[in-house]
């Protein structure tokens, strides 16, 4: 099954940290990605920019509405992504629990929904 | 198949074996096909054949057997037909994939036992939430319907349908595995089993509503389980002790009710009919526990019942200690319940006045004010202290509460006795 593991943190801590923990995490990160891809769980993935640089776009009697910022202001921000091949949830939650923004912020596991067979 | 039952009896066998087989047949069948939903229908169609097939050619030799090879078998036609026609759509460009689940011979009994465990697992999944946990086990496990768990836990059936849905739902969707969880996450994953195990102990002890005020079969499975969690992790004492507490409960099973179905009180029971081999293993586990480190609220709940069952008479009974165990227990798992017993069992010690404290000030805060012991506990105190009129609109509060028939029978009379007082 593949699973769209979503970051969730505090953007405001990423910008705070000095440039010697930033290279760090950025570090983690990529080892990370290096571990999940040779042992094949690994889909894709992405850091997003931070929630300032959002557009939230919707359409409402068939016009067009575009605000600035994200959809919803939380205390906790979706700053990336990890898109992961797994066994079932329990694999899923260990690939979760790896992930280096799980220690500060929190990790949303959702499972991907297969192509309906028509 | 052999036919061993004579045929007007399959209608009745049918229903019996429902009761006593589908929660283990359905948890081969889980592992058979890989899907908890596609079980439940196979079974389903299991039983729907068998009240033709039964009552024609009469009972096979191993009901749950024949019922799980007729509920795969079914399954797998129906995969089958479905694979067809996804081979058909393929062609035309559509990109599907369907698993043929793996079949597999008949299952001996050892196999069974793992598919009843691994269920339970599945069902206790933290990714469930635990109201949904308890409510899947006592669906799947212990084959109750789904208006008993609704009482069970007081919301409507409707409510309680759509949480087994949206477990069942989450289960397929997230990809729940099905297995005993590996040694180091086994230890966490228990305690949710051992909360859920008790819950059903309780409720085939004291069913929620009905006649059956003793329900052997949910007792006895909760007990089973209990001894499979022991077997499986032997250095965890919270499932021993688990297993005390349940074993020591149900060796006063017998003495609980009259010959009439009335209920029977604790200090009025028969205590040489207590099951004295029960009680023997009951309190050899609750010193193992007891032995085996810090003690946890099962270890704390199986030593009060142990108090009381070794007390051969009712006075004997050690009420301090057991107020200072309930008193512990609050402080390490406080819940209201807790806090009512722990009232009670200060009455015993220090007078109904101060019991009746204890009751008020949970009332006061609006707490178990559905609770049906709640009241009755407190009518109780209230007679003790001779205030008539308040014991006995105590006693109507509890008996509108009340929905096990010999519980409402014993408010009934104490309540026809204080009004023949006055």
């Amino acid at each position: 099954m593949q699973y769209l593991l979503l970051i969730y943190n505090n953007e405001r801590n990423w910008m705070d940290l000095s440039e010697k923990d930033s290279k760090n995490l950025m570090g983690e990160y990529r080892s990370y990605t290096e571990r999940i891809a040779k042992s094949g769980h690994y889909k894709g993935g992405n850091a997003l920019q931070p929630t300032q640089t959002a557009t939230t776009v919707r359409v409402r009697d068939g016009k067009r509405q575009t605000t600035d910022g994200p959809f919803a202001e939380t205390r906790e921000q979706l700053g990336g992504f990890y898109l992961v091949d797994a066994k079932d949830l329990d694999e899923a939650i260990g690939l979760a629990e790896g992930i280096p923004g799980a220690r500060t912020g929190c990790i949303e596991v959702r499972p991907i929904m297969p192509t309906p067979t028509m | 198949m052999t036919a061993t039952t004579s045929r007007p009896d399959a209608q009745s066998v049918i229903t019996r074996v429902y009761r006593e087989e589908s929660g283990r047949a359905l948890a081969t069948l889980i592992r058979l096909l890989g899907d908890f939903d596609a079980a439940e229908e196979a079974l389903q169609d299991a039983f729907a054949t068998a009240v033709v097939q039964w009552e024609r050619d009469g009972v096979p030799s191993n009901p749950r057997a024949w019922l799980i090879s007729t509920g795969r078998n079914r399954m797998i036609d129906r995969i089958r037909r479905e694979e067809r026609f996804v081979r058909a759509t393929t062609a035309l460009g559509f990109d599907t994939e369907i698993a043929i689940p793996p079949v597999e011979p008949a299952d001996d009994e050892s196999g069974v036992e793992d598919d009843r465990l691994r269920l339970i697992f599945t069902c206790c999944h933290p990714a469930i939430a635990r109201d949904a946990q308890v409510a899947l086990t006592l669906r799947t496990i212990c084959g109750l319907t789904t208006e008993e768990i609704a009482r069970a836990f007081l919301v409507s059936t409707p409510a309680m349908a759509q949480r087994l849905v949206r477990a069942t739902g989450k289960i397929r969707a997230a990809g729940i595995p099905y297995r005993v969880p590996p040694p180091s996450e086994l230890a966490e994953r228990l305690d949710a089993v051992l909360t859920v195990v008790y819950l059903v102990f309780t409720e085939g002890y004291a069913a929620t509503s009905g006649d059956a005020l003793v329900r052997r079969e949910l007792a006895s499975e909760a007990i089973r389980l209990g001894r499979l969690l022991v077997a499986l992790m032997p250095e965890a004492t919270e499932s021993n002790a688990l297993l005390a507490l349940m074993l020591l409960h149900d060796a006063r099973r017998e003495t609980r009710m009259g010959d009439d179905g009335e209920l029977v009180l604790l200090e009025d029971q028969d205590r040489l009919r207590w099951d004295a081999d029960q009680i023997e293993e009951g309190l050899r586990r609750v010193d193992e526990a007891l032995s085996g480190g810090p003690a946890g609220p099962y270890a704390i709940q199986s030593a009060i019942a142990a108090l009381h069952a070794r007390a051969r008479t009712p006075s004997e009974t050690d009420w301090r200690q057991i107020a200072a165990l309930y008193a512990l227990l609050l402080d390490r798992a406080p819940s209201a319940v807790v806090e009512l017993n722990h009232a009670v069992a200060v009455a015993m010690v220090d007078g109904p006045q101060r019991g009746l404290r204890l009751i008020d000030a949970i009332a006061a805060r609006g707490e178990l004010r559905d609770y049906h012991l709640l009241h009755a506990a407190r009518a109780d105190l209230l007679r003790r202290l001779d205030r008539r009129e308040e014991a006995t609109d105590a006693y109507e509060s509890a008996l509108e509460l009340a929905t096990v028939e010999p519980e409402r029978r014993f408010l009934t009379e104490r309540l026809a006795e204080l009004r023949s007082r006055e």
